[in-house]
């Protein structure tokens, strides 16, 4: 029988040979991931209450991403029961490592191939290794830390293949806000949204997450690309095992949903308009909009190539004149290659603040909420109004490289016309 | 139960129900300001049977299970959409709000008097005494919500369990 990569996956974690779309089948986790907001201060006292313990430790993967760096009291106290609890349970912690999305694929514990869950809306990250990866509320996870199991509705899927090459100046964000203009924000259907074509599989692995990442801005369950090469020297690097790649694709003439097909040597850099994801345009049709802070951070924004990227565009250049770019690397990994390579001092000696590896203004945390009728240009994954801080702010989504050319010119332009 | 309709449109999303510089404080406080973004007087108007009906895609956004917490605090006994975003719907069965899709809301008006039958599958509109027929729910995500919700469900379950070893 012919199926999907998602419907193989399903299948194996629920015991089953094959199984069909749309039927409610019970399977197995292999891994679990948590963080300091959604995990340990909503899950405990659930497992409490149901009076058991973890059903495996070791499958469970704790991160503080969302209040770190514990700057006000709550969040402090917040991270103070998340270290408690790692200790009395034992599992895997990342105490101020990164965000979540991104210490996980990072660390080499998640595979191809793998049913895993997470905490957090953005948990599709996992698709970029074929992992089929989805995000659950806290008393799910709750169920899933007690038995290690939970119910899943087989998805569709909705294929999404782009064509040709992505140009210069070009990134995964700008594909994803694309795909959010013409398919819209529940385009994604809660379906498995596997990515496909020539243009994806010359992308990086962190580039492929963003593409996963933003399958949560699509309303798919979870956003897959079938591993490969790419895949396997991305799990070597991190000193992760590379298990058997073979059957983890979709069938040829396994049924899909829907199939899109897209030309990604026709596109130019998006930007996506306030208060939506799906509000997208090509950046030189945004009216060159002033904007008085630039955001670099996120999950999906502001890892290792995403730095790289922005620094193409700061090397050299000052910020313009009342705009403030602030800089929260992804991850530790990533701030410390970016170091080593000069990548943040370009950023410093373009006059950048540099904030702690976390969620900070993306969750609407920390001390650079955005203030009432700021405009801000974000390479976030979206805008909802009030989001990264007062209800008035405004806020533009866009690639890194977008960012940064806008935190140059004072305005929304196209970042090609600083890329030489 | 009887109740009042309040209907809404599409992409109704999770910072719209469970508004993000609330989170913070309990669920009261979010529950307190549950929609207000579109609609200041929800929450303070709002009783306890009172059904809410929407178009496409509602809950969207992020994973925050007080979005179906803060309509559950409210009471509101169901949420009746034309499709609901995925992360929602299971928060939903998983604490117990009854969610159903209909595959048409053509009839239904703000206001309207009806009585949600979450098992029957159908919300029946009783000013205008005509019935809208809504998909049944898998079984076994009926269990849950019949339970109260995964907790209470899983809770049984391992007193089940309990009982078998020791037996
Ligand atoms: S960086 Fe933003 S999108 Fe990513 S996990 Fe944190 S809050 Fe969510």
């Amino acid at each position: 029988m012919k199926q999907t990569l998602a419907q193989k996956i399903i299948a194996r974690a629920a015991g089953r040979d094959h199984v069909t779309a749309g039927e409610v089948v019970t399977a197995k986790v292999d891994l679990a991931m948590i963080h300091d907001s959604g995990g340990p201060r909503r899950v405990a006292p659930i497992l409490k209450e149901l009076g058991v313990g973890l059903w495996d430790k070791d499958k469970v993967f704790l991160v503080s991403d969302h209040f770190v760096p514990g700057d006000t009291e709550e969040g402090a106290s917040i991270l103070a029961l998340t270290r408690t609890w790692a200790r009395d349970t034992g599992v895997r912690f990342h105490d101020g490592q990164g965000i979540c999305h991104v210490v996980l694929p990072e660390s080499g514990q998640l595979q191809p191939g793998m049913f895993a869950v997470g905490g957090d809306s953005h948990s599709p990250t996992g698709g970029a290794m074929g992992a089929f990866m989805f995000g659950i509320g806290a008393t799910e996870m709750a169920g899933v830390l007690a038995t290690g199991e939970i119910w899943v509705k087989v998805p569709e899927t909705i294929r999404i293949a782009w064509t040709g090459q992505l140009g210069d100046g070009l990134m995964a964000k700008d594909i994803m806000l694309a795909l959010c203009g013409r398919l819209g924000m529940d385009g994604g259907k809660y379906q498995a949204i596997e990515y496909t074509g020539e243009a994806i599989k010359a992308l990086s692995m962190q580039e492929r997450m963003t593409l996963s990442n933003m399958a949560a801005e699509l309303g798919g369950q979870t956003g897959l690309v079938a591993p490969d090469e790419v895949t396997a020297a991305f799990l070597r690097s991190v000193g992760g095992a590379v298990p058997d790649l073979s059957d983890l694709h979709t069938d040829e003439g396994a049924e899909v949903l829907e199939d899109h097909t897209f030309d990604a040597t026709a596109l130019a850099p998006q930007v996506a308009a306030p208060h939506s994801p799906a509000n997208a345009m090509p950046a030189d049709e945004a009216g060159k909009t002033a904007v008085s802070v630039a955001y670099i951070g996120a999950c999906t924004g502001a890892k290792y190539e995403d730095l790289q990227a922005a620094a193409r565009i700061l090397k050299g250049r000052k910020l313009a004149a009342g705009v403030e770019l602030l800089v929260a690397p992804s991850s530790k990994r990533d701030q410390d290659r970016a170091t080593q390579e000069g990548i943040m001092a370009v950023f410093e000696a373009a006059g950048a603040k540099v904030l702690p590896n976390a969620c900070g203004i993306c969750a609407g945390y920390g001390t650079h909420r955005l203030d009432a009728d700021v405009t801000c240009i974000s390479s976030t994954a979206r805008n909802f109004k009030g989001r990264m801080g007062e209800a008035s702010s405004q806020v533009w989504l866009g690639s890194p490289l977008t960012v940064a050319a806008a935190a140059v010119a004072g305005h929304i332009v196209d970042p090609r016309e600083m890329l030489s | 139960m009887s109740g009042r309709i309040f209907l809404f449109g599409d992409d109704i999303d999770t910072d719209q129900l469970a508004p993000g510089q609330y989170m913070r404080g309990g669920i009261e406080a979010i529950a307190t300001h549950c929609l207000e973004a579109i609609r200041p007087e929800f929450a303070q108007t709002v009783r306890p049977g009172d059904i809410v009906v929407a178009g496409r895609n509602f809950g969207a956004g992020s994973s925050r299970e007080q979005a179906a917490e803060a309509l559950r605090h409210l009471q509101v006994v169901g949420v009746v959409a034309l499709s609901f975003a995925g992360i929602f719907y299971r928060n939903a069965v998983n604490l117990g709000l009854p969610i159903l899709i209909a595959p048409s809301i053509d009839d239904v008006a703000d206001g309207d008097t009806a009585t949600l039958d979450p098992e029957g599958g159908v919300l029946r509109l009783t000013t205008k005494g005509t019935d809208v027929a809504l998909e049944p729910m898998p079984e076994n995500l009926r269990a849950i919500i019949n339970n109260g919700g995964l907790v209470p469900h899983l809770k049984k379950r391992i007193a089940a369990e309990h009982k078998g070893t020791a037996e």
